[in-house]
């Protein structure tokens, strides 16, 4: 290589090395636990679906919400170090959009689904969404700590919200429970779309 | 030698100076463009005066209506209004789409003016079926480098605050006043609607 070529050589190939890509969590400060927790407040996704759970599970009673609080939780968790694990296996948005949509879809019905129905719907959900949290949470250096944090959050949402809804009186209280779930149904249809739109 | 020394230390020097002046590590949002897909969603249903009549037009035939219409209507409008954006989405074509939400706001107006009182079936059917056209026009277009999951959200969001505020105005019919106000709002969205059919088949 002659002298003069060597700088140029040395800038080409620093601007055609590309910086490699890292999907990152929300840095609180706080440490990864918090990281966990706040991964959950700013991923619509998951909260949509938490939410959407949370008022089927307390729309149906006590007994029902005591199954889902305990049941999105575990499988959550379950879901998220399988997708730690093996990450490919994780890319699973059609099915976590069919999951909300489906659980608004029977808030806004106020379908009379059985506990037993709550919880399956809750471990599904759970397992979907675990998947995808530990498969994008993983490579970005966070490990069970922030998926504990992630848990945790989704427990206490599902605790208080689901027994917030169990205490509503009959009438103008649980028919806005309903129209939240309508709502949280339509965007599931119109999200189905742009997946539909989006695949190649 | 000395000087082949020299030259290697500036072409380390220009190395590290390269490395150090590098862009910075590129970081993948799974989530991006949130904040500005909400809020594109929230305001897309605000920007076509068609639409806001039409759903304004919803919630005030709900509240003449009274219960369970009041809820039932706003309620079926934007899961079917989503699935005529799915059908959007998906490439279903629906012709007429800009004529089927003026004759939207024709009939919805005039059923609030006439103050009608259809069975409850017959009432969602027809709000259904105009909630087709609406969801097919509006709900799919997303801005460029937005969240699609939000910007669905803040549609659906806007079109039921929308409903609420026909709600409200149509709350006032409780009163012999209030009630020809509602009547001549109904009359308004109706005649808006005739702007909006002429428009469409000019």
């Amino acid at each position: 290589m002659r002298p003069a070529a060597a700088p140029k050589a040395i800038v080409a190939l620093s601007a055609a090395v590309a910086a490699p890509v890292h999907a990152h969590l929300v840095e609180t400060g706080f440490g990864a636990f918090y990281d966990g927790i706040a991964h959950v407040a700013v991923t619509p996704a998951d909260l949509i679906v938490v939410v959407a759970l949370a008022l089927l599970a307390g729309q149906r009673g006590t007994r029902a919400a005591r199954y889902a609080v305990f049941a999105l939780p575990v499988a959550w968790l379950a879901g998220g170090m399988i997708g730690a694990r093996w990450p490919s296996a994780a890319a699973l948005p059609l099915l976590t959009t069919l999951s909300f949509a489906l659980a608004g879809a029977l808030v806004a019905l106020n379908a009379k689904v059985r506990d037993v129905g709550v919880a399956a719907l809750a471990i599904t959900a759970g397992v979907l969404h675990g998947l995808v949290n530990g498969a994008t949470m993983a490579p970005a250096g966070a490990g069970a700590l922030a998926l504990g944090g992630a848990v945790s959050a989704i427990f206490f949402l599902t605790a208080i919200l689901s027994a917030e809804v169990t205490a509503l009186p009959v009438g103008w209280p649980r028919i806005v429970v309903r129209v939240a779930g309508s709502w949280i149904a339509a965007t599931g249809l119109l999200m189905l779309g742009w997946l539909a739109r989006s695949a190649p | 030698m000395k000087t082949q020394m020299k030259r290697w230390k500036q072409y380390a020097a220009l190395g590290a100076a390269m490395l150090v002046l590098a862009p910075a590590t590129a970081l993948a949002h799974r989530e991006a463009g949130q904040a500005a897909g909400f809020l594109s969603g929230l305001a897309h249903p605000v920007s076509g005066l068609d639409h806001v009549v039409a759903m304004i037009a919803v919630g005030l035939w709900g509240a003449v209506l009274g219960p369970p219409a009041i809820w039932v209507l706003p309620v079926a409008f934007p899961v079917v209004m989503a699935l005529g954006g799915l059908m959007g989405l998906l490439g279903f074509p629906l012709p007429g789409v800009e004529i089927g939400i003026a004759v939207s706001a024709i009939v919805l107006g005039a059923m609030v003016l006439a103050q009608l009182r259809p069975p409850l079936w017959v009432a969602a059917a027809l709000v259904a079926f105009f909630a087709i056209f609406h969801g097919h026009a509006h709900g799919r277009e997303l801005p460029e480098g937005t969240s699609a999951l939000l910007y669905s959200l803040g549609f659906v969001i806007a079109t039921g605050l929308l409903h609420l505020v026909g709600i409200l105005l149509g709350e006032a019919h409780r009163w012999s006043a209030g009630r020809q106000t509602v009547r001549a709002a109904g009359g308004g969205v109706a005649l808006a609607g005739l702007f909006f059919l002429w428009r469409a088949v000019a």
